[in-house]
């Protein structure tokens, strides 16, 4: 062994080079955001809970094409459809698992008419069995409550899209 | 004042020392309490983290501060699970003895030039005899768990303690021999005069092995195979949960303030000042006291820290190759250059 190696070794020169990075690091800037009262920006793309929306008269988008249900990877959309009284094509069903669903946002992608969507909401939470399921209703109820939000949200991406 | 010492010094021997002995255990949980906070701090800030921030505050200021309480009443509520096929008697009783002993030895700690609870003539004999014992605690808490994980790394600690005590012995019997004595407080007092006397300087290489072995002796990262959650999950303590989880967890972070203490009495003049002999004899910071030994302690305590945030886990090879055929010669040959220096009258030990 050299002698430099040894004087390198008896001296923890290595050690020390080491134990002054870790020293720097210590007084950087942290990284930390204390979650509920600082958050991380978000993209109006973000893919969170799935809404349902209408047209600006009320009446609902969905016109049960199916489209959805049929790209879904995870097979996490289920649809019933019949004629509805105005002798329009309606969904009777249309339920998402939020267990199945892997946010993939494809559904979004394949709907022609802009119905389903995925709202930027990301902190939900079940408490119950069965509370996993978005029924029609709530989806619809999700896109009532938020919709100026994702009509803002639409709004922003639809030059790329 | 006087009002106030007078009863206290009319008190008998043994009343004053059971009041210290309060005194000092109370003190040390708690500082073992702020270590545990401290460490995550440090760890988290080196990770550029913040750390523990929610449990409290002191009007905007520490945030965290009161974290190891909230840690200790969850663990003294959840239950401790005793394996079915556990050497039950054992498994209750080793978590007390690492933690007995860890708490014990700050009996002979010199604390202040006027302070030490028990002022005996052999303390570092005793101090030695303790840290032993504790490993008995991690021994026969791998062994009565009945678990081959926690069995292994009992195994692992023991030969790891033993091969790092013989050279912490001999970093301490250059100490001694530099010391002349093997009472604690007279070993601060023999470092008297300045930095320059103090045994770091003419003792260094003896110092490194010291605090090495210490880091080893606390089973603490980079030596930290007893525990090695990579492959025998958490080593000896996997079987246990609860409060007896907490006394291991306890017992480690009083060992490590302790072999803190003794690097700061052995090698760093214990509670002498830095300035002593630098700044005028009445300067405020010339004074020896407690202080000074906090400090010093407190630095090192960062630095066990430090070591854990820098270094990655050593190979068991690689630290019985450390334990043997590096540390004990460097002592040895430390040792006889330190004969040679007595021999010839050089350095502060010229008697």
């Amino acid at each position: 062994m050299a002698l430099s190696s040894i004087a390198k070794t008896f001296l923890l020169t290595e050690l020390l080079a080491g134990m002054s990075l870790t020293a720097r690091t210590l007084f950087r800037k942290k990284v930390t955001i204390n979650y509920p009262e600082e958050k991380t920006p978000q993209s109006p793309r973000f893919r969170g809970l799935h809404a349902l929306r209408r047209y600006a008269n009320g009446e609902e988008r969905c016109i049960a094409c199916k489209l959805c249900e049929a790209v879904c990877p995870a097979l996490a959309i289920t649809i019933e459809s019949d004629v509805a009284a105005d002798g329009t094509r309606r969904t009777t069903r249309y339920d998402i698992d939020l267990f199945k669903c892997i946010y993939c946002g494809f559904c979004e992608e394949a709907c022609p008419v802009d119905a389903i969507v995925e709202t930027r909401i990301h902190e939900y939470h079940m408490e119950n069995r069965g509370e996993n399921i978005m029924t029609k209703d709530k989806l619809l109820a999700v896109g009532d409550r938020h919709a100026a939000l994702i009509d803002a949200d639409k709004a922003a991406d639809a030059r790329y899209r | 004042m006087a009002d106030l010492f007078t009863p206290w010094v009319s008190l008998p021997e043994y009343v004053r020392a059971t009041v210290w002995i309060l005194i000092v255990t109370v003190a040390l949980i708690l500082s073992v309490a702020f270590t545990t906070l401290w460490e995550r701090k440090v760890l988290g800030w080196i990770q550029l983290r913040k750390g523990p921030n929610r449990v409290g505050s002191f009007f905007g200021l520490f945030p965290g501060i009161f974290q190891p309480f909230a840690d200790v009443i969850k663990l003294l509520l959840k239950e401790v699970v005793v394996p079915s096929a556990s050497s039950k008697g054992l498994y209750r009783i080793a978590p007390a003895i690492t933690l007995i002993s860890a708490f014990a030895a700050w009996a002979v700690m010199p604390l202040d030039p006027n302070l030490v609870i028990a002022d005996i003539d052999a303390g570092l004999l005793y101090l030695l005899s303790l840290t032993s014992v504790g490993v008995y605690g991690v021994i026969l808490a791998g062994w009565a768990t009945n678990s081959k994980y926690a069995f292994l790394g009992a195994m692992r600690s023991a030969a790891q303690v033993v091969a790092y005590e013989i050279a912490m012995g001999f970093a301490l019997v250059g100490v001694v021999m530099a010391a002349g004595t093997l009472n604690l407080g007279d070993i601060v007092r023999a470092q008297e005069g300045g930095m320059g006397n103090w045994f770091f300087t003419w003792l260094f290489p003896l110092f490194l092995v010291y605090v090495i072995a210490g880091v080893a002796e606390t089973n603490r990262a980079p030596f930290d195979v007893a525990e090695g959650e990579s492959e025998i999950v958490a080593g000896f303590h996997v079987e246990y949960s609860g409060i007896a989880f907490a006394l291991f967890f306890l017992a480690e972070y009083a060992n490590m303030i302790l072999i803190s203490a003794l690097t700061a009495v052995f090698f760093l003049g214990g509670w002498l000042s830095p300035f002593d002999g630098v700044l005028v004899a009445d300067h405020p910071l010339a004074a020896s006291g407690f202080h000074w030994l906090f400090l010093k302690l407190f630095f090192f305590l960062t630095c066990f820290i430090w070591y854990r945030a820098t270094f990655p886990r050593y190979r068991y090879d690689q630290i019985m190759r450390l334990g043997w055929k590096v540390l004990i010669p460097v002592t040895l040959v430390w040792i006889l250059v330190e004969v040679l220096l007595v021999w010839f009258g050089v350095g502060p030990w010229r008697k």
